[in-house]
């Protein structure tokens, strides 16, 4: 699945999103959820200024040394005894891993829960040299299933879906023949799974963290499957992109903190796995042999800009679980992998704007999302950038609208036009004057009446009265 | 305590009358109020638009009229923020930058500028009523003012304050965001409204012409009995007077 998924077109996914009421049902009661949990455990914390202050500091000083960190967690990793890969495009981390299943002639390969090589297409390379690839996420598993439907929320992929729809997706893939009830789901979805765990060649994974200092990989899971697809294989593959990296174990403490809290509400999930290179001698389980891809895909190219801080992204949704304008329009209205704030943000930044204009106006600029992320990203004030860009250095703005702005521009900055155009606005608006209401604009002022009244202009402005209050205050 | 007063664009057209309740308040607590005339708008929906090269031509005017003023004070949250953004939005600009900073250095929204600046509290108001408060995204995320409003609100006699639920989602407004996404905007807006009923208020107060307008024009599309007021204008009512 690439980056980019669903409709091409921005309204038509919008549309389809706002109709879907059963979605938009699942959607409320589970940002509802993951918002009051977040909340919860983040006051146990204490100041929980401080800790993003704390966690903002730690990415912005890895972000700023992150040449200097990739190569020490690499030479650890080496150390260690696995292979380090720096795969500058998606591609080039897809042939390396394609190489590395020829290699093993591997046949089937699981994965457990990974963004970044959703992004590279990473199952589409593999199974097009006739492997079989295995998603064990319970999410990624439903919507791989599903005839490969795309994720619609950054940490639960399939939270679009209601019970009864995963269980009529199981009935008709795979012949399930109980309730909707979680458990049974989830008892039915383990026995599917274990066996592929123990067929599997390969694991797959990806990285919430990796640790320079010692060349480990961290991965942060509820369900488990982490750990069976990177103990039960031979051969693990762990791909990573480049800037989900910690200096030190004492980092690690502070961003997983973070990162259960903001992402589920919990002080530590499950599972919070720590993997240092291939098993040694003595110990029993873990694969023996270990690769590590380090993507970059555009990424290098924000580094250095404006931007940069939308690296520092840890995952959590945290963004998308506040925002209300996710809240209506569901993950797939974003046309992107990564969706919500983070994925208007960073979907223009890896994939272009031609194709995503309209996400950075995907927003009422609440600055929930930024009062939200748990290392203080911006979000708000970059999709002002985005949109900044998108104006005025691709040209990308619709016409009408440049030469609103354009005549905004010059009567706003000169008083006497500006006086003269809002002492004319009450009578030209007189036509479609009811009482003080207009409820049927002319022009641009339709996509507003089409929902809402608007008030007539006032017949005496609030200048007018203030000057008539002191001529007859001086005359008194 | 001499203070200009910023009426802003919505303000000046829409709402003359939050203008005039703010005028009035100032000067019940002993301002004396003046009011540049070459005054405009803050920018705002070129801003947050993108269309950075007119924002900096209307942001220049404003500091420019506001030069010599000694506090500006506006009724408007969101207004309120963005003349601290001039700063930001005139990076490049070393001499403007510096203007720009002094104007954020005195600029505060009415509520804030009561409490923080004049430590008044009570106002002297008189108001019977059922409301709930709808607390605007832009004064209490990027002006970080939530305590003020709540506060005078509180010392209104007469006047039953009623919590609204999941006050802290946008009301949909976003100014361009409004007639940009309209549909997303009036799902917003309804989620909203439906919130608003829920309280069984008699009136919504707010301290955000944007978000007032936007509020209270759906309400009167679905021809809903709320009433909706500026906060400036419940501080300065009192039962006798209106």
């Amino acid at each position: 699945m690439p980056l980019r998924v669903g409709e091409k077109d921005f309204q038509t996914r919008v549309n389809r999103g706002l109709e879907d009421a059963f979605m938009r049902g699942t959607v409320r009661s589970a940002q509802e959820q993951l918002r009051t949990r977040k909340q919860a455990s983040s006051e146990e914390l204490g100041d929980w200024e401080a800790w993003r202050t704390l966690g903002e500091e730690i990415r912005t000083h890895t972000l700023e040394h992150l040449d200097y960190y990739l190569e020490q967690l690499s030479d650890k990793v080496a150390e260690r005894g696995g292979h380090v890969y720096f795969a500058k495009t998606a591609e080039e981390g897809n042939a390396y891993v394609r190489q590395v299943a020829r290699e093993k002639e591997a046949k089937k390969i699981v994965k457990s829960k990974s963004m970044v090589t959703e992004e590279m297409s990473l199952n589409d390379a593999l199974e097009s040299d006739g492997l079989e690839v295995v998603e064990t996420d319970l999410g990624e598993y439903i919507l791989q299933v599903d005839d490969h439907d795309p994720p619609s929320h950054i940490v639960a992929p399939s939270l679009h879906k209601n019970r009864a729809q995963i269980k009529d997706v199981f009935a008709d893939k795979k012949g399930y023949e109980n309730s909707d009830n979680a458990n049974d789901i989830t008892r039915f979805v383990r026995g599917e799974l274990r066996e592929e765990f123990l067929d599997a060649d390969i694991g797959i994974t990806g990285c919430n963290f990796a640790v320079a200092e010692s060349g480990t990989i961290s991965l942060v899971t509820n369900e488990g499957n982490g750990d069976l697809v990177t103990a039960l294989p031979k051969t693990q593959i762990s791909v990573m992109s480049m800037e989900r990296i910690v200096p030190t174990w004492e980092e690690l403490d502070v961003m997983v903190s973070l990162l259960c809290r903001s992402a589920v509400g919990q002080k530590l999930t499950s599972y919070i796995t720590a993997l240092t290179g291939p098993k040694s001698e003595d110990e029993i389980d873990g694969p023996e042999d270990f690769h590590l891809v380090i993507v970059d895909n555009g990424r290098s190219d924000i580094l250095g800009t404006q931007f940069q801080s939308a690296l520092h992204c840890i995952r959590c949704a945290a963004c998308v679980n506040v925002c209300p304008v996710y809240r209506h329009v569901g993950g797939h209205a974003y046309g992107s992998i990564y969706n919500g704030p983070i994925g208007a943000v960073l979907t223009p930044l890896l994939d272009g704007y031609e194709d995503n204009k309209d996400l950075p106006y995907a927003s009422s600029l609440c600055a929930a999302c930024t009062e939200a992320c748990p290392v203080n990203i911006p979000l708000h004030e970059h999709l002002i950038a985005h949109r900044q860009i998108i104006t005025e250095k691709e040209n990308l703005g619709p016409m009408p609208e440049k030469w609103a702005m354009k005549m905004f521009g010059t009567g706003a900055s000169a008083p006497k036009l500006y006086r003269l155009g809002s002492k004319q606005a009450h009578r030209v608006m007189r036509p479609w004057t009811k009482g003080s209401r207009i409820s049927n604009g002319p022009g641009p002022l339709k996509a507003w009446t089409n929902f809402r009244d608007l008030p007539a202009p006032s017949s005496e402005r609030f200048r007018d009265w203030f000057a008539k209050r002191r001529r007859s205050n001086s005359d008194e | 305590m001499n203070v200009s007063l910023f009426i802003t664009c919505l303000g000046d057209m829409f709402y003359p009358n939050a203008g005039k309740a703010t005028v009035e308040l100032l000067e019940k607590v002993g301002c004396t109020v003046d009011f540049p005339t070459q005054q405009t708008c803050c920018g705002q929906p070129a801003f947050n638009s993108g269309y950075h090269k007119e924002a900096r031509k209307v942001a220049k005017q404003s500091i420019e009229v506001f030069k010599d003023s000694a506090y500006v004070v506006t009724p408007s949250g969101s207004c309120a923020a963005m003349l601290h953004e001039y700063s930001h939005l005139l990076e490049g600009e070393p001499e403007w930058q510096a203007e720009a900073e002094a104007l954020s250095a005195k600029s505060y929204e009415l509520t804030q500028f009561l409490v923080d600046v004049l430590k008044v509290e009570n106002t002297g108001a008189s108001f019977h009523a059922k409301a709930t408060y709808h607390t605007s995204c832009h004064m209490t995320r990027l002006l970080q003012v939530s305590e003020a409003p709540q506060t005078l609100l509180s010392h209104v006699d007469g006047l039953e304050m009623l919590d609204l639920p999941r006050n802290y989602d946008c009301c949909g407004f976003g100014g361009t965001f409004a007639v940009k996404m309209p549909e997303i905007s009036k799902e917003m807006v309804d989620e909203k409204v439906s919130c608003i009923h829920e309280t069984q208020a008699d009136v919504l107060i707010g301290a955000d012409a944007g978000c007032l307008m936007n509020i209270g024009g759906r309400m009167d599309r679905e021809n809903s009995p709320v009433k909706v007021m500026h906060i400036a204008e419940v501080l300065n009512y009192t039962e006798e007077g209106g």
